[in-house]
């Protein structure tokens, strides 16, 4: 059967010269532990600060301002709770976007339950923060503004210059999460005027466990959450994990280096993609902005069906993609950023993502709208809402599941 | 992770549709939250003759639907009101534990179904 992978959102494939170098860590006598004095250590220690270096070229930092993470998750919490206990005397009040990744989000939210006062700003339509909204949500005891670059569910690219800028006539510390913009978009930290930088390696062909949080020098942070020994410059204990690091740097590299090629090729997918089913379906709305969006990023509310139930149907197809449905999140909510863009809940519960990728050809965007028509039609049909009925919400039983639940 | 048995009722649904003149139709569920259910069935002689469903909802929801409808299919209206979710949920080799309200679901649609039928056939 054909394959056709539409989920880099999720996760990418390893690059093979990214595998390559990894290979070379994990085998020969290249296993020394970077914090050791001899031989097999200095081997190690060169290759992670190599690595640093790549990193931090990517982004315009200097190396001393990248510290090595397990991945977004950790260099997100590692900033934001970092950020909030260091300056708990100047203030206690934090910022946020309410389409931000639970990463981001549910840090912020325990923060809240911890002494901080947070705000949670709304979006437009599209998903986009404003930046006059961050301006007013801004009070004496703010400490920290943190407002993700990309969104990973609709791929809305953010104002993250113009909060930037806004931050520092302020004096405020800006964290932005990087982690889908990075290597689809340029992230240079001057450019951005932000202090604080998630990235996260296997969302640009590097490998799964590894990412890295950049701290502007001089900026009041300290590791808040993970004691131990003095690694990354007492920003991170625990042996550092060293492939993964060499990946993470290589991957960053070739990021960088491929980016414009890649970018024009996945453009012009992405629009054929999103004109295309545009054109062949009816009750069905582009989510996120329509011009503002990662170059790979194409996402859909289809109405009178069910996210997943599209997802199984694909996945018996070979296409593999994903959907901010209650039912796929474990949860029985539909995802917080489409219901945050004022998505109705029961829309919301028809949305598809898909995330190209280097790899794909058009023959996959063509593949995809082939395989899409019949299952839509078949959902649909199988389906006892429609254009006829609409969706009548006075039917309800009761079942009081969902939170979202009017009854 | 679903079962065989739930994939194969999620791609080969049985007894979908709708009934024209239904004896008895169930609803139940909210488009809110993510699962709507509606079964038709025929009776003769206290016994459910043809079913049918339609279903907006995930895999577990549809497979579900289809799978009440195949138990349901023959039986006496007393004996398909002893349905329960968990026997719906155990024919289909078992459900994620998250997925367990669309078995909910299914039956209620059924026992709705047979009580609107009594409803409209009781004098």
């Amino acid at each position: 059967m054909r394959r056709v992978y539409f989920d880099h959102s999720a996760t990418t494939p390893v690059h093979p010269r990214v595998a390559e170098e990894m290979y070379r860590f994990l085998t020969d006598s290249n296993y020394g532990n970077p914090t050791s004095l001899h031989y097999f250590g200095r081997i190690a220690r060169q290759a992670v600060e190599e690595a640093r270096e790549k990193v931090a070229r990517a982004i315009g930092a200097d190396p001393r301002e990248i510290v090595f993470t397990s991945g977004g998750t950790e260099s997100d919490n590692m900033a934001i709770h970092g950020i909030a206990y260091t300056n708990r005397n100047r203030g206690n009040h934090i910022i946020t976007s309410a389409v931000e990744h639970h990463a981001v989000l549910n840090t912020v939210k325990a923060l809240g339950k911890q002494g901080f006062t947070v705000t949670i700003l709304p979006v437009d339509q599209y998903g986009m923060v404003s930046v006059d909204e961050v301006a007013e949500a801004i009070t004496d005891k703010t400490i920290l503004i943190t407002i993700m670059h990309a969104n990973n569910e609709v791929g809305t690219i953010m104002p993250i210059a113009e909060i930037g800028k806004l931050a520092k006539e302020k004096g405020i510390i800006f964290h932005t999460d990087a982690v889908q913009s990075f290597g689809k978009i340029p992230v240079n930290v001057d450019e951005l005027g932000v202090d604080l930088l998630s990235i996260s390696g296997h969302k640009f062909y590097g490998p799964k466990g590894v990412g890295a949080l950049y701290i502007r020098k001089g900026t009041r942070w300290k590791q808040t959450l993970f004691h131990g020994g003095a690694q990354e410059r007492l920003r991170r204990a625990g042996t550092e994990n060293v492939p993964g690091i060499i990946g993470l740097g290589k991957a960053a590299e070739l990021a960088v280096e491929n980016m414009a090629a890649e970018n024009e090729m996945l453009q012009a997918l992405r629009d054929k993609l999103i004109r295309e089913v545009k054109n062949r379906f009816k009750h069905v709305r582009l989510t996120g902005h329509p011009v503002l969006r990662l170059p790979n990023h194409a996402s859909f509310c289809f109405e009178y069906i069910e996210g997943e139930s599209m997802l199984l149907s694909l996945d018996m197809k070979g296409v593999a993609a994903s959907s901010g449905s209650a039912c796929t999140s474990g949860s029985l909510e539909p995802s917080h950023v489409l219901l945050a863009m004022g998505i109705p809940p029961e829309v919301a519960h028809g949305s598809i993502r898909l995330t190209l990728g280097k790899d794909n050809t058009e023959e996959d965007v063509d593949y995809f709208l082939e395989v899409m028509e019949p299952i839509v039609e078949r959902l649909r049909s199988m389906s006892p809402l429609s254009e006829e009925t609409g969706y009548d919400l006075d039917r309800c039983n009761g079942c009081r599941i969902s939170h979202t639940c009017r009854a | 992770m679903y079962s065989e048995k739930v994939m194969d009722h999620f791609a080969n649904p049985r007894n979908v549709g709708e009934i024209p003149d239904a004896d008895g139709i169930g609803e139940v569920g909210n488009p809110v939250c993510g699962d709507i259910m509606k079964i038709y069935i025929k009776v003769k002689d206290d016994v459910i003759t043809d079913i049918k469903f339609k279903t907006f909802g995930c895999g577990a929801a549809i497979a579900t639907s289809s799978m009440v409808t195949e138990m349901a299919r023959g039986k006496t209206l007393e004996e398909a009101m002893k349905l329960s979710n968990k026997q719906v949920a155990e024919a289909l080799d078992g459900l994620p534990p998250q997925k367990m309200h669309c078995s909910n679901l299914a039956a209620d649609a059924l026992h709705a179904a047979i009580a609107d039928y009594r409803k409209k056939h009781s004098a």
